[in-house]
């Protein structure tokens, strides 16, 4: 079960994470996507799972990946990512609720590169009883 | 003139087990459920099944084909209703339609719908553009 104490709290992600072109060149494959320029809407997914894993796999935390399914997405895109962004991940866990015996789980992860935010994304995950 | 109520044309994209494959390679997600059959059917899933995230790209994708580009997404947002079941050796539909909600100066607000093999897979889809 998640620890009540986490509930509004930020954690940050340890290190910092740089896109690169064929990053990008490959998630616009995956969609036929000509213009690779700049990164699809959605490709910030690509960071946020990987970071905010790891920030909120933290045991004091308590929340059991294992059993998460991810129930719905927002993201609020202040520019769009491209080539050699670099940026730092924060993970704020912004609200938490017992339905029906599952978690539901509201995280919200930050992309900052220096101090502009460029990305933020919200994930409701259900952690299945 | 883009008004609410104006339609987007719908659009069908079809979905493989190498797409997933290659989705699950550029995002990272590498969850079983997404391209081993044998583990899908042991946590009791029909199938193997899209990643919901691949989905949402391929909503994004008609999103960005409409407005001009990727740069014109400033809000984009879904809940997964019902898995896309993807069963080996068959492309399956992904059918995508959007409607203008709301206009207010250069952004434009639009309704998502998407459907697989009949059934709604994405609900409460939206996304705001400046076009």
């Amino acid at each position: 079960m998640l620890n009540p104490d986490s509930v509004g709290r930020t954690f940050e992600g340890a290190e910092s994470v740089t896109v690169s072109q064929s990053e990008i060149d490959a998630f616009c494959a995956v969609l036929s996507e000509n213009n690779t320029s700049v990164a699809p809407p959605t490709f910030s997914i690509r960071i946020t799972l990987e970071q905010s894993q790891e920030i909120l796999s933290n045991p004091e935390i308590g929340l059991d990946w294992s059993r998460v399914v991810h129930g719905d997405q927002r993201f609020d895109i202040k520019r769009p990512i491209v080539a050699g962004d670099t940026f730092k991940c924060s993970s704020t866990i912004e609200s938490y609720k017992v339905a029906a015996g599952n978690e539901i789980v509201t995280v919200r992860s930050d992309l900052h590169s220096e101090d502009q935010l460029v990305v933020s994304t919200w994930s409701t995950l259900v952690v299945r009883a | 003139m883009i008004e609410v109520g104006t339609i987007l044309e719908e659009k069908i994209f079809y979905v493989d087990r190498a797409m997933l494959k290659a989705y699950a390679d550029a995002s990272g997600d590498q969850n079983p459920i997404h391209q081993n059959e044998e583990f899908a059917l042991s946590v009791g899933l029909p199938n193997v099944i899209a990643h919901g995230m691949l989905t949402m790209a391929l909503v994004g994708k008609f999103v960005t084909d409409w407005a001009g580009g990727s740069a014109a997404v400033k809000e984009f947002s879904g809940r997964f209703v019902k898995p896309v079941i993807v069963p080996a050796e068959q492309k399956v539909d992904l059918t995508v339609s959007g409607v203008v909600s709301e206009v207010d100066g250069e952004r434009i607000k639009i309704d998502l719908s998407a459907t697989s093999a009949g059934v709604k897979v994405l609900g409460m889809s939206k996304a705001v553009v400046v076009k």
